[in-house]
């Protein structure tokens, strides 16, 4: 089969939305026939219906609301090598990269442009947890991924997830069935190797059932200077009572544009705590979509973003309560250098039935140049009237007189700044629950805002030539 | 050890300091009061550094150096230490980070070894009890959610911590009561050497029944109008400002 389609799609510099959205049209109508014989029944019924919402919805402008801030016509416009990647069979990369997250000890699973890549297809354990390809899962257990798969993402939202829906091929599948507490953390490093510009989907699917406990971190790691647009879709389902507590590390380069969309639907009683941490990335979009479905469930939900050059970092978040007693926090932090930019729009939604809502919405940004800028937007929408909300926003320097103090015993001034960058970045960074993860954050998070790549030491060795 | 001569200070065009002249040798405790407003603070800040004051005319010597041309970290390494009157809360920041980023980042600015974490945190220890500050306290983030008597006796922790040569106390008495002021005062004294020097900024004379000054200076308007020994602390107590106001104006 062929495999070669991104030459037909060159086109010169396309600025005009109408021509980019066609372009990924073409690309689909081009290579549905390589698509749907890749994957189930199933799942090409919903890459049908997810096209023609694509159709409709397009790639996000900037005169959609939830898009204000972000452009993401340029990033969508380049020419890339690859559109639809065909998997690297003999990449394995297992024997030529390792993880450096000193003392951590994790299951670990690799995607290599959404492709998964471990030797074993899907790994089952004594205890009944299933984690592997998504593809493969699609097709040796279609059960369990038929009722969960595309129930969260709503394809027809969203012309990103539309996008995605259509044209995602694998990524990673976890199940955690009822009772089970995962032994070891699961770590997915979603690894950019190529020395070609390359657009990605990735699709990963998470089922954590009732009264089930897990740790998941998802890296994605850009090892090669290539130009990369990944557009990454990620459905979690969370049981009642179960727990989860999710990380999400992005350690790209200026050349790389990542796009990542987290839906999580939670039931009753059940915990999800979530970290997002935005180390280095050329643009980073991410949307958060929490649903609590199911009373006295709990959302917290952190995240902190280090930009500087011209980068540009957004957060979207999206929490609903659908369900009363149900409580939600939220703390998003930035730090912009030089004349990056970061946003934050965030939203709650509190339905009328859902009382006794506790929802907490924060963002607080630090800009260190005065061509740095942050875009803000909290926004509460509460339709029950017994809840308490609260959310707020602020931007600022560092603070004149903590610095003063410092240096007046001695500090000099790149460490005094370095020390209150740190402290600010640490209240996120503190609620990384795995300890070994944390403590190579915090590690990373130094050298970051030391100037140095925030590379782990094997992830900065470039390994494939 | 330090001399200062016709300093002038002012803040947004406004003059603060108009005309300071004080000489501090090794040893000596001087005790500078003086009504508020009068410019106190302000010469302790310009002597630590704080760049938020112009200084307009007048010299600073300190060891033989000009001081004027220091940076606030350089004049900390070289041993001036500048106790606040408001210690500042930095959430985030470890007490331990804070004191050991001072502590090393003092030591390489004068070209020494930084500490090992063993010495580091035994000497943290031996300073602790000078002040009798709680051990729970270090483990905090600096003076965050300490209170009024604890921030003080933190500024004399990090002042026994850094060894200064010339330490600047601007009302450390204020905010304190009589045990917290017994305790800070003690500590004041513990550090005092016949080579270090300290000058004492404040509003009561309460302070130097515990610390007693070889100089009394008493600052209005911006400038020093009388100089005595500790007598004069005890005649100001008794008589009130008003009767320097009287003096001068």
């Amino acid at each position: 089969m062929e495999w070669g389609w991104g030459e037909a799609l060159k086109n010169n510099q396309m600025k005009d939305i109408k021509d980019i959205n066609q372009k990924y049209i073409d690309l689909y109508t081009k290579n549905k026939d390589i698509l749907h014989s890749n994957s189930s029944e199933f799942v090409n019924q919903i890459r049908e219906k997810a096209f023609g919402a694509f159709q409709t919805l397009g790639i996000p402008t900037k005169s959609n609301e939830e898009y204000k801030y972000t452009d993401l016509s340029n990033t969508f416009s380049k020419d890339y090598t690859n559109y639809l990647n065909k998997k690297c069979e003999n990449l394995n990369i297992e024997s030529i990269f390792k993880c450096d997250v000193i003392n951590l000890d994790a299951d670990v699973f690799y995607l290599s442009k959404g492709w998964y890549q471990n030797t074993e297809k899907i790994k089952t354990y004594n205890n009944g947890v299933i984690i592997g390809s998504l593809k493969a899962v699609s097709e040796k257990y279609p059960d369990i991924f038929n009722k969960h798969y595309s129930k969260y993402a709503d394809c027809t939202k969203d012309g990103l997830v539309a996008l995605n829906t259509s044209l995602a091929q694998d990524g990673l599948f976890i199940y955690v069935p009822k009772n089970v507490k995962a032994e070891k953390p699961i770590q997915l490093i979603n690894l950019l190797l190529d020395n070609n510009d390359e657009f990605s989907n990735v699709r990963n699917l998470f089922i954590i059932e009732d009264n089930a406990k897990v740790d998941i971190i998802f890296c994605n790691d850009s090892l090669t200077e290539n130009t990369f647009l990944t557009n990454s879709v990620t459905e979690i389902f969370v049981g009642e009572n179960a727990h989860l507590n999710y990380h999400k590390v992005q350690n790209d380069h200026n050349k790389s544009s990542n796009i990542s969309s987290t839906f999580i639907h939670q039931s009753a009683n059940s915990n999800v705590e979530s970290v997002t941490i935005s180390l280095i990335g050329g643009l980073i979009r991410n949307n958060l979509t929490v649903v609590l479905d199911g009373k006295g469930a709990n959302n917290n939900t952190y995240g902190i973003s280090l930009a500087d050059k011209k980068q540009h970092m957004d957060n979207y978040s999206f929490i609903h309560h659908k369900e009363a007693h149900c409580d939600s926090a939220q703390l998003f932090k930035n730090i912009l250098d030089d004349s990056a930019t970061g946003a934050f729009n965030g939203k709650v939604l509190v339905d009328r039935n859902a009382q006794k809502t506790n929802a907490l919405q924060s963002n607080k940004n630090i800009l260190l140049a005065n061509n740095a800028k942050m875009n803000t937007k909290p926004q509460l929408i509460i339709y029950a009237d017994d809840v308490k909300c609260s959310h707020g926003a602020t931007v600022g320097q560092l603070d004149e007189s903590a610095m003063f103090y410092m240096r007046a015993r001695g500090i000099g001034k790149k460490e005094a700044k370095m020390l209150l960058m740190y402290a600010f970045a640490f209240e996120i960074i503190g609620k990384i629950k795995v300890e070994e993860l944390r403590n190579n954050i915090e590690d990373l998070v130094i050298r970051r805002l030391n100037g140095e790549l925030g590379l782990c030491k094997n992830c900065s060795q470039r390994v494939i030539n | 050890m330090l001399k200062i001569k016709n300093l002038k200070a002012s803040i947004n065009n406004k003059e603060i300091l108009k005309g300071i002249n004080l000489e501090v040798k090794p040893g000596e405790v001087h005790a500078i009061m003086g009504p508020n407003g009068s410019g106190k603070s302000t010469l302790a800040a310009v002597l630590a550094g704080n760049e938020v004051f112009e200084v307009t005319e007048g010299e600073i010597t300190y060891l033989g150096e000009d001081l004027l041309n220091l940076s606030v970290e350089k004049r900390a390494s070289k041993g001036i230490f500048l106790g606040f009157q408001y210690p500042i809360e930095i959430p985030g920041v470890s007490m331990v980070n804070f004191m050991k980023s001072a502590v090393n980042e003092q030591r390489k600015t004068r070209g020494e070894e930084p500490l090992t974490a063993s010495a580091f945190l035994k000497l943290m220890r031996e300073k602790k009890e000078i002040v009798e500050l709680e051990a729970k306290l270090t483990n905090r983030s600096v003076n965050e959610g300490f209170s009024g008597g604890e921030k003080k006796k933190n500024e004399i922790f990090q002042m026994a911590m850094l060894e200064p040569k010339l330490a600047i106390l601007d009302e450390t008495d204020s905010g304190l009561d009589i045990d917290a002021l017994r305790i800070v005062a003690n500590g004041i004294n513990k550090l005092k050497t016949k080579d270090n020097a300290t000058i004492v900024i404040t509003h009561y004379q309460r302070l130097l029944d515990y610390i007693v000054p070889d100089f009394v200076h008493i600052l209005y308007n911006g400038r020093i109008v009388k100089t005595a020994g500790k007598e004069l602390a005890l005649e100001l107590e008794e008589k009130g400002y008003d009767w320097i106001k009287s003096q001068i104006d």
